[in-house]
């Protein structure tokens, strides 16, 4: 007697085995959360149990999540797209950054214009900072045949490097007195926030409605039925004379764009200032990675997931200061999350059986 | 005296899938040493009850016996060591690895293995099947023939001494097919036995001893292959009368649709694969280019279909000139292009009613505004699915889920609902069964009295004959001729396709 393991491929992929699929792989990754947290001598329930409270157990939690929840939203969805085409845009963070940049820029030099002129203003260049810098990997990959994941990811620190030597340097607010900052926005280059909260409307509306807009156009317009074709079998959109580099360009300016409006809601509605790149985005564009894919690359579904994924990074907030742990515990989860979403992406579409054989 | 136990003995075999039941208390007996046959149309259930005996599923229901013995059959682990060998359709080597590598590969379980050894064993084995092969050549410099010697070999290596082989010839050119059927009579001779997949009477007429068909998962015959004849096995294949000979009305000469001069293109390696190629075809006429495959006919329908680009020539839809059209355009001029590899020209994991779109979506009534109008979507793809009579359980269901006689019947029915004046199409019915191919056949000779102009591939003398008004023989990228579609020029047909007859373009029909 033996107990013999055997994989068969699924033919069909139910939408209950998806959701139960997503469901094992958090399951799994919060087991082996709990192993590292051990070993760090924390008590895994324990820790759980804060990470839970401290972002969705209260007021005040929830309203942090929601306020982490938008750049993840944003970028999250633009990500699910562009995956969803099978072009894997990785470089989330430096569009962030880039978004942060322009719309920043716009803000700290054009402070005397109307707010309701300025705010379009700097979310429009955002928007545009972020798509040039997907343009890059979309034309490298288009016209050299280049992996826009390396090109994505290298723009990062391009990006990273960018908003440094303009904090260090020509953009370094006066009165600053040598730290990193630009000089504060003016007033109408902030965005309102919900009360007394840090939660900034116009930008969660604003991904809320990019978000379902996103998804109305990938799975109801002739565009979107164009992206999914193109990603599901290049050759037959080619064949029915779709163009497979303008798909690429789309999608690539499409998500750089959305991941730019986040960092225009992170300078204009958390810090009022540019400062150091971890401060504007401290991961924010690798995390949307996660938002995407535990959304199955659905956009809509990216509302709950990247909500998910905020109350996580305040509850990773709340325990590293309470149970005094390394601040890079939140990226080992990331990690292990990710890592076991891309292997449910495996089980969904094989079936294992354990079975015992005489 | 006892007699001596079947090789192989499945007993009630059922087996179901999503819904759909793929083999029915499906019996069959393979006795020891014969080579015995396995026909049925596509989707018949022929691969499903040799991947059942293979390890690969496994069945809901039934029994399998080993020479007499019940055995427990989980994995092809479990079979190999039953000594069953398995040769698929789609060959699974290493590209890059030599044969040697390949034929070792999976076996044993130390990290080191001794090549020398191996190498001499398979020289040995390939010696007294007669299968030539270079041991040491890499899988990518094989021919298909080559490839499939490999496989066997791989099989042999292993211990296999009942040999299942999943339509064998499907790739092969005639002469390797000759050569395979004399390797098969060799292996039997040697005491193996082997189970041989097709839907190709010619191939059950003349290798094997005895044959069970299936079909819609359920046996309908065994009988000996001596004491039976191709009209009957295609009747209990299809089960109903096929219809070989269908009725083609005389032509009249209209004018000319798609017109192509002094066309030059290039191959992926960059070398001359159509050379100086004219031709037209005419409203109402179907166009056969007859040849071996390989010979710059997949190029020539590429650069028509603008897939690829021409060197020099020009090319002409209804006069109009498409030498740099793009693809877009020459479908707004009215060519359809049904390619030889038909998975290029759908997308295996969206639905039919999605794939049924793929050359619509843009105009009305598909496409309103800038949505898709899922309705009507739906409604086009339950009206072509009854239309052409393709077998799904539903207009969502993806379309890897058919099986491939449907998969082109799909196909086919969205390159005909567009507005088409110029069909071009290649190898329609490869790897179709009889009656798959029969109503392939009527489709095209329907589109010819609806006054269409096709253009027609086919490695298939036989279908070309049937179905074309002209014939031209392509042969090194180059037409040699084009002559009347008659019994009469088969001989011509055949010396031009070997490259030994050349006639002068003045005489071409």
């Amino acid at each position: 007697m033996s107990i013999r393991v055997r994989i068969e491929r699924r033919l069909e992929v139910s939408p209950q085995t998806q959701i139960l699929a997503i469901l094992l792989s958090l399951f799994l990754s919060f087991v082996v959360i709990a192993v590292i947290f051990s070993f760090l001598g924390v008590e895994p329930l324990n820790a759980y149990r804060r990470i839970f409270l401290g972002g969705f157990g209260s007021i005040y939690g929830l309203s942090e999540s929601i306020t982490k929840a938008i750049p993840l939203l944003l970028a999250g969805a633009g990500l699910a797209l562009s995956f969803k085409a099978r072009v894997y845009n990785i470089g989330a963070e430096g569009q962030i950054l880039m978004g942060a940049v322009v719309g920043g820029g716009i803000g700290l030099f054009l402070p005397n214009l109307p707010r309701s002129l300025l705010l379009p203003l700097m979310f429009l260049g955002g928007f545009l900072g972020g798509a040039v810098w997907g343009l890059i990997p979309a034309f490298l990959k288009t016209r050299f045949r280049v992996d826009e994941v390396l090109t994505s990811l290298m723009l990062v620190y391009i990006a990273s490097d960018l908003v440094r030597y303009l904090v260090y340097g020509p953009w370094r607010g006066p009165e600053q007195r040598g730290f990193p900052y630009s000089s504060p926005f003016s007033l109408s280059a902030q965005l309102p926030h919900l009360g007394t909260t840090r939660i900034h409307y116009p930008t969660l509306i604003l991904a809320i409605l990019l978000a379902v807009t996103v998804y109305i156009m990938l799975f109801y317009t002739k565009f979107g039925y164009e992206i999914r074709v193109v990603g599901e079998n290049p050759s037959a959109g080619r064949y029915a004379g779709m163009s497979v580099e303008r798909v690429v360009l789309f999608v690539l300016v499409l998500s750089g764009g959305l991941a730019g409006l986040a960092g225009v809601g992170e300078v204009a509605g958390i810090h009022a200032r540019l400062g150091p790149p971890e401060g504007i985005s401290p991961g924010y564009g690798f995390t949307a990675i996660i938002v995407a894919w535990l959304a199955r690359l659905n956009p809509l579904l990216t509302m709950i997931s990247a909500f998910f994924m905020g109350g996580l990074l305040v509850g990773g907030d709340a325990i590293q200061t309470a149970l005094n742990l390394p601040s890079a515990t939140i990226f080992v989860f990331n990690g292990v999350i990710l890592f076991f979403i891309i292997a449910a992406e495996y089980l969904t579409n094989y079936r294992i059986k354990v079975e015992a054989v005489r | 005296m006892s007699e001596v136990p079947a090789a192989v003995l499945m007993k009630g075999i059922t087996k179901r899938f999503a819904g759909v039941v793929a083999n029915s208390a499906v019996d069959l007996e393979v006795k020891k040493g014969e080579i015995h046959a396995l026909l049925g149309e596509n989707g018949a259930g022929k691969t499903t009850l040799m991947n059942i005996l293979y390890g690969i599923y496994r069945p809901d229901e039934g029994e399998i016996y080993i020479n007499g013995e019940k055995a427990h059959i989980h994995s092809p682990k479990d079979a190999i060591k039953l000594g069953i060998g398995m040769v698929h359709q789609q060959f699974r080597l290493v590209q890059t690895h030599t044969v040697v590598e390949n034929v070792i590969l999976g076996t044993g379980n130390g990290v080191t293995f001794n090549e020398e050894e191996v190498r001499q064993k398979i020289v040995e084995l390939a010696q007294r099947y007669s299968l030539a092969i270079n041991p040491d050549a890499r899988i990518w410099q094989l021919s298909a023939g080559e490839q499939q010697r490999v496989e066997i070999l791989k099989a042999l290596y292993r211990g296999a001494k009942i040999l299942i082989l999943d339509e064998p010839t499907s790739m092969l050119t005639p002469l390797e097919i000759k050569e395979l059927l004399q390797t098969l009579r060799r292996m039997t001779e040697e005491g193996n036995t082997i189970i041989f997949i097709t839907h190709k009477l010619d191939e059950v007429t003349a290798v094997s001893h005895r044959v069970t068909i299936l079909r819609q998962g359920k046996v309908t015959a065994v009988l000996e292959t001596a004491k039976t004849h191709k009209t009957e096995l295609a009747n209990l294949m299809v089960g109903r009368e096929v219809l070989f000979r269908l009725e083609k009305q005389p032509l009249e000469r209209g004018a000319a649709v798609l017109r192509v001069e002094g066309l030059e293109a290039l191959n992926d390696k960059g070398l001359v694969a159509v050379q100086d190629v004219t031709f037209s075809v005419y409203r109402g006429e179907i166009l056969g280019i007859a040849g071996v495959a390989g010979n710059g006919q997949r190029e020539l329908l590429e650069v028509i279909a603008g897939l690829r680009p021409a060197n020099k020539g020009k090319i002409f839809i209804q006069d109009r000139e498409a030498t740099y059209a793009s693809i877009r355009e020459r479908i707004g001029m009215g060519l359809s292009y049904v390619p030889g590899e038909r998975m290029t020209a759908l997308v295996p994991n969206m639905s039919i009613a999605e794939n049924m779109i793929l050359k619509s979506y843009r105009k009305s009534p598909i496409c309103k505004g800038l949505f898709i109008d899922r309705q009507v979507m739906l409604d086009l793809a339950k009206r072509l699915i009854q239309e052409y009579e393709v077998v799904t359980p539903g207009p969502d269901k993806p379309v890897k889920l058919l099986s491939g006689g449907n998969i082109q019947r799909a196909l086919m029915a969205r390159e005909l609902s567009q507005e088409v004046d110029v069909l071009v199409v290649a190898y329609p019915t490869s790897g179709l069964d009889v009656g798959a191919i029969e109503t392939i056949w009527k489709i095209l000779l329907s589109q010819r009295s609806l006054g269409k102009a096709t253009l027609l591939v086919s490695d298939d003398l036989e279908e070309i004959l049937t179905l074309s008004d002209r014939v031209a023989v392509m042969h090194n990228g180059e037409i040699m001729g084009i002559v009347e579609a008659k019994e009469e020029n088969i001989e011509k047909i055949g010396l031009m396709m070997a490259g030994a007859l050349k006639i002068d373009r003045e005489q071409w029909v």
